[in-house]
């Protein structure tokens, strides 16, 4: 097939392929834009309060973040796809209960119970997958269901009970408050996670094949690619990830009711907008989620050092989310203006 | 093709009668479980704790119909509280601070109008950030206080009844605005253009219709209805507060596919909006004279909406995979 | 477009059916008489504090041999409050024991049942006092005030140095009014001269935001010698973040909170004292004055006395208020005593 064929029946896919150099260059420039934000808040804020600038502040920072950042990995890979999974915050607010109970009533040891919160996380995942793929009911709908669903399951299961810090082993407890080789575990396991997920993105067939999908479905599914299959998938893997989130959540906090996690998605979803992931899916990378988790954790942060008053956090992030899609559709505009240019060369 | 648009007006047909159905069927559910449920005052009761959420549904409708979302009305619902308060409380007399309060969602409503079609961004993320956006706004406006002491007039018109009737006040507004939201959707040619411009936007633009400025003027609606709904909630509660209304947005997002707004757009109406806000409003009643919580309530609506998606697109498929054995079993005799 | 029309027709009948003619039916006589059907509201459910208020509730009922029930959303505020109260106005219940999250926003509510009839006692934190007959409070809030700033003077070396204050909800009556007495006792006693309130927060009753909020108080403030928590949502979180980061015993804490949550910290240290009042006892004392307002043995004005039970005779004071007693403060010689 000529280029021109394949160019009128799959425009994206084959101009994708043309130019990956030029989309890749385009991701590591988005990456470097909310580093060099990250830059400018951390210069401002620790020329006026040279204690933001302390590792034991960057440490808080990136505890703050890492449960986030951790839910945030497993959204991407959905969103990659062209779907959203709405249903996040429930799913870490019903693990980390149910985890925390299971504990509590002495029913599983430590490792048995966080095998049974993965396992619990895992399953949700894969109902919202089955409910989309099998049901053909668009994500969005279906996961905003299952976000009541899972609570309203959370709060029967726990029946007015709530799981607090003496209940919980101590070895339990120590897993968020301990660290490895000097850097807290929770940070290690966020960065090992997102290292292994984008690596995997990037290198395997199965990580493309996921771009693919999202940029394009119907040529996705012209050049014989399981959508269904691999959206089933990434639906597992957000599920499971937010259910490693659940069972640490339990461990950072040491109080769990059935409230735990409420309004997370919001959270999780503006991390992966801000790191430059794209809505409608086909590009974003996993290392962009973090860093956007990490700026609006940074700025939350910047706004107590500073002795600012929390109530602006909500209105800035607010407003940093509109600046980095703001700022996404500004160079993908003037980048396809390129791509255009030169597909038809 | 004729076929395929009465299969589709014979499946709407059905979704109002569904959806008036499953009221009767509530109905008689609620009564069944609790003794007070079948009461003039009880309906009056539900119906004024819903009233809000109605209001915010109808334009949310027709952004849905036109394929876009708005995920900020709960916030500019905030925003409208929280300025009302502080108005209020610097000792402004409503009659100045109401109109204001509109105004400002209007504007909102314009920010996000602007950034969808100007700016192109897509409104699913547009509204996610007005949604953080104008709630901080909210904060900031009136900080964690709250504002009472309302004239009885206002605080009357919010809580209490049409009087001699059981009829909430909000519910009149709500009937004015259902009326001329159904009447403009099915009557107009305004209404003709949001389903063009919800099935294929850029056949609607071939066709002359300016989709800019349909839609700006579309988030405008809803930042204006969304303050007007804070002002209701505010008169009902007594109190204006920055967190009013947190948490609304679900319902209403929910009240809007259930009742047969299709997500990708193009397809809906305000009749079965209408209905579904009341299948919701009447099930969590329901359930609430029965003495379950509301939280465990969530379970049955979350379900409620994942079949109603569901249920209709498997009948889709169950239908054409059968339509389509006859067919091959008919090519194959002759 | 017959099936539309008929949708039309369908919500008008059953609208116009149910909200004109139905009228005030259902409900049945007003709550009163000997039946004894008390239901308790208070800020939250899943809250420990209002858990074992529930139970001295229980213990009156069973003397009374009245009926007891407990409903509450899990969210702390007023707007979550006001379902509740319509729906137990709609079950027509003979008394409702309410603890406000706002006390403006669940009056109109709270009015109309008691238009219905039915009796509104506080307890805990009071609605507007227009909307309620009496209010049960657990000790003078001037004296849980001053005794909160007493103990953090008591714990910080030298009795200088910035505090702060980690509250429940901002619009919470009771909480607000400590706070005021402990602005007062800060600003106008020479004895906490050194002590500076930096700031208050607000974890409104919930672990995470509390726990955030508390993380938040350290980061923002290094030089922190102290902070007071009003509420055993808020002090139990504090003692975890303190104990996580490693700052207990250089941040003092102290506050109110249960026994059973604070055990723990109060034998390593980190909480070395905070004050209480038994809770259960609150309980008991509201549902039985609600009872008595049933019975019609007491009207709710001031100076009536009444007998309440095993806690004794108290007596309505001006603009009935009914105090439980003073706080108790626990330490860890005696905090082995109380179970809850």
């Amino acid at each position: 097939m000529d280029r021109t064929v394949e160019a009128r029946f799959a425009p994206p896919l084959a101009a994708r392929i043309g130019l990956e150099r030029t989309l890749a260059l385009v991701a590591r420039l988005r990456e470097l834009g909310i580093l060099v934000a990250l830059a400018v808040i951390v210069i401002v804020v620790g020329v006026q309060a040279p204690r933001f600038l302390s590792v034991s502040n960057f440490e808080q920072i990136l505890l703050s973040v890492s449960l986030i950042a951790i839910v945030a990995v497993g959204q991407t890979s959905v969103v990659l796809t062209r779907n959203v999974d709405l249903s996040v915050g429930s799913v870490v607010g019903l693990v980390a209960f149910v985890t925390g109970d299971l504990l509590k009533e002495h029913v599983l040891g430590v490792p048995g119970a966080i095998l049974a919160g993965c396992a619990l996380g895992l399953g949700l995942g894969a109902l919202n997958g089955l409910i989309i793929t099998v049901g053909r009911v668009p994500a969005i709908v279906a996961t905003l269901g299952t976000l009541y669903v899972y609570r309203g399951l959370d709060f029967l299961i726990a029946g007015g009970k709530q799981v607090s810090a003496i209940d919980l082993p101590s070895s339990y407890l120590r897993i968020a408050s301990s660290s490895v080789v000097g850097v807290p575990t929770l940070i290690v396991f966020a960065a090992v996670t997102a290292a292994i997920a984008a690596y995997l993105l990037r290198y395997s067939g199965t990580g493309r094949e996921l771009y693919a999908i999202g940029s394009s479905p119907t040529a996705a599914e012209l050049v014989g690619i399981p959508a269904q299959r691999l959206v089933f998938g990434a639906f597992v893997i957000c599920g499971l990830l937010a259910g490693v989130a659940g069972v640490l959540w339990g461990s950072r906090f040491g109080t769990v009711n059935a409230f735990a996690a409420g309004g997370l998605e919001l959270q999780v979803i503006a991390a992966v907008v801000v790191g430059g992931v794209n809505i409608f899916g086909g590009s974003g990378t996993v290392l962009g989620a973090v860093l956007g988790a990490a700026l609006l954790g940074t700025i939350e942060n910047a706004l107590r050092i500073l002795h600012l008053s929390q109530f602006w956090l909500q209105a800035i992030d607010g407003a940093v989310i509109l600046l980095a899609v703001g700022t996404d559709a500004a160079i993908r505009s003037y980048f396809q203006r390129v791509l255009m240019r030169t597909g038809r060369r | 093709m004729i076929r395929v648009s009465t299969l589709r007006t014979r499946l709407l047909a059905r979704w109002e009668t569904l959806l008036v159905l499953l009221l009767i069927v509530f109905t008689w559910l609620g009564s069944s479980l609790s003794p007070y449920f079948f009461s003039g005052s009880n309906f009056s009761d539900l119906t004024s704790n819903l009233m809000e959420k109605a209001i915010m549904a109808l334009p949310l409708a027709l952004i849905i119909i036109a394929g876009e979302i708005d995920l900020s009305v709960e916030s500019m619902l905030g925003l409208a509280s929280a300025l009302l308060g502080l108005t209020y409380a610097l000792g402004w007399s409503l009659w100045l601070a109401i109109p204001l309060v509109l105004a400002v969602g209007a504007l909102g409503g314009l920010l996000n109008g602007l950034l969808v079609t100007w700016a192109r961004l897509p409104s699913l993320v547009v509204t996610l950030g007005t949604l953080a956006l104008f709630r901080g706004l909210a904060s900031v406006v009136l900080g964690p206080q709250s504002v009472s002491g309302w004239p009885s007039a206002f605080t009357n018109f919010g809580f209490g009844d049409v009087p001699g009737t059981l009829i909430p006040w909000p519910f009149v507004v709500f009937a004015v605005l259902a009326g001329a939201f159904t009447f403009v959707l099915h009557r107009t040619w305004i209404g003709r253009q949001l389903y063009a411009i919800g099935k294929n936007k850029e056949a609607a633009r071939y066709a002359g219709i300016r989709v800019a400025r349909v839609k700006t003027l579309l988030f405008i609606l809803s930042g204006v209805l969304s303050a007007l709904a804070g002002i209701v909630l505010t008169a009902r509660f007594s109190s204006a507060r920055a967190d009013n209304g947190q948490g609304f947005v679900l319902d209403v997002v929910t009240a809007v596919l259930l009742g047969g707004v299709n997500i990708f757009g193009g397809e809906g109406t305000i009749v079965g909006v209408v209905l579904a806000v009341f299948v919701i409003g009447v099930l969590r009643n329901g359930l609430t004279l029965a003495d379950v919580s509301p939280d465990t309530q969530s379970v049955a609506v979350g379900a409620l909406l994942i079949i109603s998606v569901a249920g209709p697109t498997a009948v889709r498929r169950i239908r054409s995979a059968w339509s389509n054995r006859r067919l091959t079993q008919a090519a194959n005799t002759s | 477009m017959g099936w539309k029309r008929g949708a039309h027709i369908a919500i008008a009948g059953v609208m116009g059916l149910v909200l004109s003619a139905c009228g005030g039916g259902g409900g049945g006589t007003s709550g009163g008489g000997g039946n004894l059907n008390i239901a308790f509201l208070p800020k939250q459910v899943n809250n420990p504090y209002f858990d074992v208020a529930a139970s001295g509730g229980q213990e009156a009922a069973a003397e009374l041999k009245g009926q007891f029930k407990q409903v509450g959303p899990s969210e702390a505020t007023g707007a979550a409050q006001i379902p509740f109260i319509q729906t137990l106005t709609q079950q027509n219940v003979s008394a409702i024991v309410v603890s406000a999250d706002d006390p403006n926003a669940i009056a109109p509510a709270l009015k109309q049942a008691m238009q219905k009839g039915i009796k509104v006692v506080g307890y805990d934190s009071s609605p507007a006092p227009d909307a309620r007959k009496v209010f049960i409070n657990q000790a003078d809030s001037k004296d849980i005030g001053e005794i909160e700033v007493q103990m953090v003077c008591d714990e910080i070396p030298g009795c200088s140095g910035e505090i702060a204050i980690l509250s429940a909800t901002s619009t919470a009556t009771n909480q607000n009014a400590w706070i005021d007495f402990m602005k007062q006792a800060l600003s106008g006693n020479s004895k906490y001269s050194g002590l500076k309130l930096v700031k208050v927060a607000y974890g409104n009753d919930d672990p995470q935001t509390s726990t955030t909020e508390a993380q938040g108080l350290l980061q923002a403030y290094p030089n922190l010698k102290g902070i007071i928590s009003p509420t055993t949502v808020g002090i139990s979180a504090a003692a975890q973040v303190l104990e996580q980061t490693g700052k207990a015993g250089k941040v003092q804490l102290t506050g109110l909170g249960t026994p059973n949550l604070m055990r723990k910290f109060v034998k390593d240290g980190t909480c070395k004292q905070f004050a209480l009042w038994n809770v259960k006892d609150l309980g008991y004392l509201a549902y039985y004055t609600a009872a008595l307002m049933v019975q019609g043995k007491i009207k709710g004005q001031s100076g009536d006395k009444f007998h309440a039970g095993r806690l004794g005779d108290y007596t309505i004071g001006s603009d009935g208020v009914v105090l439980l007693g003073p706080p108790f403060v626990f330490k860890a010689d005696n905090i082995d005593q109380l179970n809850f």
